[in-house]
């Protein structure tokens, strides 16, 4: 394991992005930091740029003018950086697969420009807090 | 003065973890004023419309209760009266109870949320974290009724679901009263609390005549002197028989709008409680056989406003048209009347005021009106909100 990935483990610092999501996996993330469940007491906190951060947070499938933002949201970030793809829009589109706004899911948008990157996937609609914190306890400890 | 918007800034960067959904507003200032607002949509276009039409009538409320997920009983119940008022049915009484009982949750937990970010804008930490705090209990019972914290899914043309549990119904009713204590514990807060009197009063003004002019509806309506709500005017589900007031401030400011929907999470609370101890028994749907040729539309009272579904059907099962309208929708362009001649401190607050479902102003550029560059990104404008609330701060300690 080089040190990179493995200073990627400790305290990972989070940016959320949202490509089309309908809000309510914003809010679970967000509650996420709120007193019940309190991740910070662990070291993950949301930054404010993705040049901070060692992962990405994205919720929802990507619409098509939400995807040249999150490529570059995606460039900007320092690699390695896990990216989280939350909730069933961001991993597979979930219900709204047949629309026509919609470029793909997040994987296929990010591969496109990193075939490489690292991707983890959280499914529910929405995640409850609870699987959002073992979605990135898992991710975590399989790097 | 001109501006000349050569290049659109979109700074995907500086995106705030609270801020929800991608919308990009451009400001024109002179100085520490700003002369206008630009607003642009569509970041979040899902083509929800044209996917509803290729669904058929029972599976759209899945699809509607996702164009906003706080929204996410508002939609569906509105859609489902669009359906049931073109196929005649009358649904149960115990399912016109669950389903005020669910809307009124959903209000709740919809208003302390909008609490907790106000309170983050203006640099308030304190509030954020108490209202989310004291809003996990009301998702608590949500999920207990329905299964999950938010997109409940309960709702289906001719009733509902899922049941309450009649084993459950104590159990609520007792776990409505811490809910409802800290509820007033948090509005005696935020009302006695003097830096938010300074910080909030007075700011983001949309007077009564602005409101009508804009036709806003739902909190941002009622906190100018509007008194319009849906579930009085024209009551759906069970509300016509339940004893709740239609709250509503004269001052049309930011704060007159927190006021308002605090009290209503109180009125809301007062209304789940009737409604749990009303609950009549009985079944909770009625089968639904075919859906006849024809039109209706349903409209609900959301967390944020009036939200209206007109459907269209020919006889078949799947919807030919079905159109949505959302409450931010009408109420986004109050900002050209609210925001114009705020200073730039404010506008963050007075952006976020209106609770626009579709978009936490998320996007932000300003332009100078005289050299036609970008000054601020979204950062800056919420620090200078922060230094704002910690210059009053300082006056009163």
């Amino acid at each position: 394991m080089s040190w990179k990935r493995w200073s990627l483990k400790r305290s990972p610092w989070v940016f959320h992005v949202n490509t089309g999501a309908c809000n309510n996996c914003d809010i679970e993330v967000v509650d996420c930091l709120t007193p019940r469940f309190d991740v910070e007491r662990f070291g993950i906190k949301l930054v404010g740029s993705p040049r901070h951060a060692d992962a990405l947070l994205v919720t929802g499938g990507v619409t098509r003018q939400a995807a040249p933002r999150l490529i570059r949201a995606y460039q900007q970030a320092p690699k390695p950086c896990v990216v989280f793809a939350i909730g069933a829009c961001a991993c597979d589109l979930g219900i709204f697969h047949s629309g026509y706004h919609m470029v793909g899911p997040v994987d296929k948008i990010i591969r496109e420009v990193d075939p490489h990157a690292i991707i983890a996937y959280v499914p529910g609609c929405p995640p409850k807090p609870e699987a959002m914190i073992s979605g990135v306890v898992r991710a975590l400890a399989a790097l | 003065m001109k501006v000349t918007m050569q290049k659109p800034v979109l700074p995907v960067g500086p995106v705030h973890p609270l801020q929800e959904e991608m919308e990009y507003f451009q400001l024109t200032v002179d100085g520490e004023i700003v002369t206008d607002i630009d607003v642009r949509l569509s970041y979040n276009h899902r083509g929800i419309e044209q996917i509803s039409e290729t669904l058929q009538f029972d599976q759209v409320p899945f699809l509607v209760s996702r164009i906003c997920g706080i929204c996410s009983a508002s939609h569906p119940l509105a859609y489902v009266q669009a359906v049931e008022e073109l196929a005649q049915i009358t649904p149960p009484e115990r399912a016109l109870y669950v389903r005020t009982i669910i809307n009124e949750l959903e209000r709740i937990h919809s208003h302390i949320l909008w609490v907790g970010l106000a309170g983050h804008f203006i640099g308030y930490e304190t509030v954020f974290m108490w209202a989310w705090k004291y809003r996990e209990p009301v998702l608590d019972l949500l999920e207990a009724i329905t299964g999950n914290r938010n997109n409940y899914g309960n709702v289906k043309v001719g009733g509902c679901r899922e049941d309450i549990d009649p084993e459950l119904v104590p159990e609520m009713l007792k776990a409505l009263d811490p809910i409802a204590q800290k509820m007033e514990m948090l509005t005696k807060a935020v009302l006695d609390d003097p830096i938010l009197h300074a910080r909030l009063k007075g700011v983001g003004i949309l007077s009564k005549a602005d409101a009508i002019r804009y036709a806003v509806t739902g909190p941002t309506a009622r906190a100018s002197g509007v008194p319009i709500d849906v579930r009085r005017d024209d009551p759906y589900a069970m509300y016509g028989d339940l004893d709740w007031n239609v709250i509503t401030q004269e001052e049309g400011d930011v704060f007159a709008k927190a006021v308002v929907r605090l009290l209503e999470t109180l009125e809301a609370v007062k209304i789940v409680r009737q409604a749990l101890q009303q609950l009549p028994g009985g079944p909770v749907a009625v089968e639904v056989r075919e859906i006849p040729p024809g039109q209706g539309v349903g409209h609900v009272e959301a967390p944020r406003g009036e939200t209206f579904h007109y459907v269209r059907s020919d006889g078949g099962n799947r919807p030919v048209r079905h159109k949505a309208r959302a409450p931010s929708y009408v109420n986004v362009p109050s900002f050209k009347a609210s925001c114009i001649g705020q200073k730039m401190s404010d506008v963050m607050i007075t952006l976020a005021a209106v609770d626009p479902c579709y978009s936490c102003t998320e996007r932000i550029a300003v332009v100078d009106a005289r050299h036609g560059k970008v000054l601020y990104t979204y950062e800056d404008l919420l620090r200078r909100s922060r230094e704002e609330t910690e210059r009053i701060r300082e006056r009163f300690v």
